[in-house]
């Protein structure tokens, strides 16, 4: 699974961060998201990753 | 359909009216007649909600709207109900993506956790004086109001010592049946408090939020002045009737009480699914088409309203099974309750931390809290933007 992010159009809900605190996190200063991993998602996480996709309020974030 | 009015009365305290459910039963969006005649949408099911507060075609700018309800028919006819430079909730992108990204930062997951020592304490600090009081008491003067009134205090540096300045103005200003005169002189009362504040902290900043705006300097003294009171307003008046009305959906559901009492597993969730079965925003969001959309097969036409009954939305069948039963072990995530798209709520994680925090600690510090009136006797705020109790008697 790969995840994309798209800071531009993220306005910084936070429901990724609080959904999987493994995978994403919020800026300190524009409290837009970032990706805490590079590469591979585990597959024990990649439901709460699609479950974040789905949260996400403005479609800033993807998983393919 | 098109006699349809916003239907507000409701037949149970913590059910959507009977006319909203039976709605929800024949489809998803609705012709709705608005209170100066023109004719737009409402929406009560979960996929449309989602796919309207998305679609960027749509706009929260107050300019083209027309009043759902009558009382609001009065304040915009006035015309003198402007909405202050500042007040982003009322801003489409740019210019609401250029103050939420100033604030963002503020309110982020991690930020709001390393709140969770003071809310604690004022939590505790709240139930202290109520111990010490012995019931009954008001539990919305002595712990509903004051946990989050005292939170976004201490977080925007509003000292606290002046709520009588601005609290009541608050309640003026969600309060229906307010007069236009009456919210126009509220809402200059509170905006010029404010305003004065940020003078104030110009020259002697703290370490709080405002200051920080204000060292920051991308916004003016009159948007700062906006900021902060969306940001009062929004804080004060939300999660305060959260925790009132939470409470008396508990002690109305005792099973359900217990579960979030003795097992803190539950908490996190049971929250959420408070969030969703009570639903305190109750009459809307709305917005205004900037140009056709079609959603679902339904042709919205440009410059046409569209509202998003948010507790329909969040019982959908379709979505939520059983939506009408308050269940604490549901998986209850996904709900509408702060909204959806670019304006879903700013201080949602903050609300969640200060319910985490206070529910439990209620429910601990005193086993065998109890209505101190019968239900029925419970004053519902039917007559207020944002639902939730009036006042509620309890105790132990
Ligand atoms: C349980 C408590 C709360 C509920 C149910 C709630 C609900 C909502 C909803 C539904 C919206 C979106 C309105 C729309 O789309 O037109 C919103 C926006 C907003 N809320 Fe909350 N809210 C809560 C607590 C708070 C708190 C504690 C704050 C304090 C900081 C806050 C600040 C805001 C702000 C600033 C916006 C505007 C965001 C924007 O336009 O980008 N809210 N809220
Ligand atoms: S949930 Fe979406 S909008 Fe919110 S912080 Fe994460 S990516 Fe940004």
């Amino acid at each position: 699974m790969e995840i994309k992010a798209d800071t531009t159009v993220c306005i910084g809900a936070g429901m990724c961060a609080l959904t999987v605190p493994q995978v994403f996190d919020q800026s300190e200063d524009e409290g837009t998201v970032v990706l805490l991993l590079q590469g591979e998602v585990p597959e024990e996480l990649e439901d709460s990753v699609r479950r974040a996709v789905t949260l996400c309020p403005s479609g800033a974030i993807s998983a393919s | 359909m098109t006699d349809l009015t916003l239907p507000i009365a409701r037949q149970r305290p913590l059910d959507p009216p009977d006319e909203i459910i039976e709605l929800g039963r024949q489809g998803s969006m609705h012709r709705m007649t608005y209170a100066d005649g023109h004719l737009g949408w409402l929406v009560t099911g979960y996929a449309a909600a989602r796919a309207v507060l998305a679609d960027p075609r749509f706009s929260n700018r107050p300019d083209d709207m027309h009043p759902p309800i009558a009382s609001r028919a009065d304040l915009l006819k006035k015309g003198e109900f402007r909405v202050p430079p500042g007040f982003f909730l009322r801003t489409d992108p740019p210019e609401h993506t250029r103050y939420r990204k100033l604030l963002t930062g503020q309110f982020t997951v991690r930020r709001m956790k390393m709140l969770e020592p003071r809310i604690a304490e004022i939590t505790d600090a709240c139930l202290d004086v109520m111990e010490a009081a012995g019931g009954p008491v008001d539990l919305v003067q002595a712990f509903a109001l004051p946990i989050p009134s005292l939170v976004i205090c201490e977080l925007l540096g509003v000292p606290y010592e002046d709520r009588a300045r601005f609290q009541e103005d608050a309640r003026v200003l969600v309060n229906l049946e307010t007069k236009a005169d009456d919210a126009v002189a509220a809402l200059g009362r509170t905006m010029a408090y404010l305003h004065e504040l940020i003078q104030r902290k110009r020259k002697e900043p703290h370490d709080d939020l405002l200051s920080g705006l204000i060292e920051g300097g991308e916004l003016n003294d009159e948007e700062l002045t906006g900021v902060g009171f969306l940001l009062l307003i929004a804080g004060h008046e939300t999660t305060a009737n959260m925790l009132g009305l939470g409470t008396y959906a508990l002690l109305t559901n005792p099973g359900q009480l217990a579960a979030l009492r003795d097992d803190p597993a539950v908490v996190d969730n049971g929250v959420e699914e408070l969030l969703r079965y009570l639903t305190i925003i109750h009459l809307g969001p709305f917005r205004v088409a900037l140009e056709d959309v079609e959603i679902e097969g339904n042709l919205i036409k440009a410059g046409e309203m569209v509202g998003v009954h948010l507790p329909a939305v969040n019982r959908d069948p379709s979505r939520f099974p059983e939506g009408d039963t308050l269940d604490v072990t549901r998986p209850a995530t996904g709900h509408m309750t702060f909204g959806h798209g670019i304006h879903q709520c700013l201080g949602q994680q903050l609300a969640r931390i200060e319910m985490r925090i206070a529910y439990p600690a209620l429910l601990r510090r005193f086993p065998g809290l109890r209505l101190a009136v019968t239900p029925e006797e419970v004053p519902m705020r039917s007559d207020m933007s944002i639902y939730g109790v009036h006042s509620l008697p309890v105790t132990w």
